[in-house]
């Protein structure tokens, strides 16, 4: 469990959505450019890492019940995609770092996986 | 709510930009609903996923959405080229998505068998030259 406001800090992101949408807390973390990964393998409530910067990304998280979504490598959405985010009301975040470093810091910071297809210790005990 | 309740949609082939909405729709229906949130999730990914093939490969479809008190039924009923083989095209990972596609995020071959892994039923009609029907069960709670 992690507040996208310490996401913000770890990852140092840009915010494209409402400040106060910073107090919102991710229980998971997942990482893919493939939105069908997504649909299969993530769980309610992750937080999503993603290049992939189109409406789908959008329209996805939305169905997966992704609570937020940071875009990695300095990729920035469009005023036709930030809109669709405020309309269903997932945060969205970008940072310069790659997917491998955004993942290797929250993993770090005790972000647990979704995806994961060996058992997991939880890094917070 | 004893009535059964239903609502069409029409989903077009190609249209990337609209791509999910009559998914989203549903999904935001069965929230008002207030339908408790795994099968929602369920539902949702289903349709969404149905919804994605329709505009990665038919011409069009109509999309019905129907909920009783026990069951959500999602039937999608395209106009397109068909599937020739069902069966392999269930399997995890088969997939004829173009390049293109897969630079949306789709066509991971994961779409088929992740529908059936989120509903009680499912059903695969197809005639090739023809287009493809797909019925979706998924029970309340
Ligand atoms: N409505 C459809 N019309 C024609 N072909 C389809 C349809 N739905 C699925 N297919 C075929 O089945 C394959 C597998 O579909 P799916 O499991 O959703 O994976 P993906 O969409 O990632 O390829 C597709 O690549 C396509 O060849
Ligand atoms: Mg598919």
């Amino acid at each position: 469990m992690m507040k996208l406001l310490e996401v913000a800090e770890a990852l140092s992101c840009e915010v494209f959505s409402d400040e106060q949408q910073l107090q919102y807390k991710v229980e998971f973390g997942c990482a893919s450019d493939l939105m069908s990964d997504v649909l299969a393998f993530s769980q309610a409530g992750a937080l999503l890492l993603t290049g992939l910067v189109t409406n789908q990304t959008i329209q996805t998280a939305y169905i997966a019940e992704i609570k937020a979504i940071v875009f990695v490598r300095g990729k920035k959405p469009d005023k036709k995609v930030i809109d669709l985010a405020k309309e269903k009301k997932i945060p969205l975040l970008g940072t310069q770092y790659s997917m491998y470093e955004a993942c290797g810091i929250l993993y770090q910071k005790g972000l647990v996986p979704t995806m994961s297809n060996v058992p997991h210790k939880a890094m917070n005990e | 709510m004893n009535k059964a309740f239903s609502q069409s949609f029409k989903i077009h082939g190609s249209d990337m930009y609209n791509a999910g909405k009559a998914s989203t729709e549903i999904k935001t229906i069965l929230k008002q609903l207030g339908i408790n949130s795994t099968t929602i999730r369920r539902v949702a990914i289903a349709a969404y996923e149905a919804e994605m093939n329709v505009v990665m490969y038919a011409k069009q479809a109509i999309m019905i959405f129907e909920i009783t008190p026990e069951q959500i039924h999602i039937t999608v009923d395209d106009e397109g080229p068909g599937i020739p083989d069902v069966h392999l095209a269930m399997q995890e990972g088969f997939s004829t998505a173009t390049p293109e596609m897969r630079e949306m995020g789709f066509g991971a071959g994961m779409g088929l068998p992740n529908i059936k892994k989120n509903s009680d039923s499912m059903k695969v009609e197809s005639i090739v030259g023809k287009g493809t029907k797909l019925e979706i069960k998924i029970n309340i709670n």
